[in-house]
């Protein structure tokens, strides 16, 4: 009985604990630097057209099976969400790097948590390299 | 009471521990064997329209169908429709009442969200150039439902053949309306 005590007792420590940071901390929260997140979040493409890569992100979306949320060529965004027993939502920044190319930026969500992974990212990027027949170039 | 403690201790942590675990599933962003089928499946070729008339005639069907839209992109060719639904099934209720006879409270599908994103891109020959007023349309659709007692029970995409093709039929005669501007 004392450790059924004591099982409780830190069991509201653990309560007491999560509950000292405030959950409006997740607004501003990263778990990787910046420069580290845009290193597999990012990549730039030999091309200077931001319609048609705008354009095949969004297939390429469609063949990862997203459904589009929203879509808007002037600011070069793309959002989208993947509904399969799981929910990931994901958005797409084109814009223009230099006169030659286009910075393809992605970052996404699975469920209430930002995927800091590199490996989906990679699998979009493999994903969209197809569609764009054009290499995915490292950026740093 | 105090018997029960360690358990209710035990399947604390263990909840704890299943929300920390999760992570995003290892194939979730790779295209799968099936995306080419889905691909065709969701995917038709209109000649004789131009992008912006295919998509004014998409935003009808969907109108018909009683979504409302969302979004729109028409420099994209991008429209986002949604609608909510009962989501009642006369099998399920037959199930749930059948265990009420027990004594036994079952919740069953309430409502749902329908969602569908329909997007268009000109036709490319060969070359890679686009064929004059020659557009491929592709929609996709998705779906969450709660049951009676406001929890998710089904959240996923819809992939019945028979529903893209439904679509469809619709899609080609509010096209015909739309050219002959009826």
């Amino acid at each position: 009985m004392r450790r059924n005590g004591r099982v409780l007792m830190a069991l509201l420590c653990l309560g007491v604990v999560g509950g000292c940071a405030p959950s409006t901390d997740a607004v501003l929260e990263t778990g990787k630097s910046a420069v580290a997140l845009r290193s597999f979040q990012q990549r730039a493409f030999d091309t200077a057209d931001v319609e048609k890569t705008l354009r095949t992100v969004i297939s390429t979306l469609q063949d990862l099976s997203f459904v589009i949320d929203k879509a808007d060529l002037d600011l070069g965004t793309v959002s989208a969400t993947k509904l399969s027993g799981y929910q990931v939502r994901m958005t797409v920044t084109v814009r223009p790097r230099g006169t030659t190319q286009v910075l393809v930026r992605a970052n996404a969500q699975y469920m209430d948590k930002a995927i800091e992974d590199p490996k989906p990212y990679q699998d979009f990027f493999v994903a969209l390299e197809k569609a764009m027949f054009l290499t995915a170039h490292q950026v740093d | 009471m105090w018997t029960r403690a360690p358990a209710i201790a035990v399947a604390a942590i263990a909840m704890l521990f299943a929300g920390g675990c999760a992570t995003i599933p290892e194939d979730a962003l790779v295209l799968s064997p099936e995306s080419m089928q889905l691909r065709q499946m969701q995917t038709r070729r209109i000649d004789g329209i131009s992008e912006k008339a295919l998509l004014t005639a998409a935003a009808g069907v969907v109108q018909d169908l009683g979504f409302n839209i969302d979004e729109s992109e028409t420099k994209l060719g991008v429209i986002v429709a949604s609608k909510d639904r009962s989501a009642f099934n006369a099998a399920q209720i037959a199930g749930a009442v059948a265990a009420a006879l027990f004594g036994v409270y079952t919740p069953v599908d309430k409502t749902q969200k329908i969602r569908a994103s329909i997007v268009t891109r000109p036709a490319l020959n060969s070359d890679g150039a686009p064929i004059p007023d020659s557009q491929l349309i592709r929609i996709t659709i998705q779906r969450i439902v709660w049951n009676t007692e406001n929890q998710v029970t089904r959240i996923e995409a819809i992939e019945e053949p028979l529903i893209y093709q439904e679509f469809f039929e619709r899609l080609s005669k509010s096209i015909f309306l739309e050219v002959q501007q009826i």
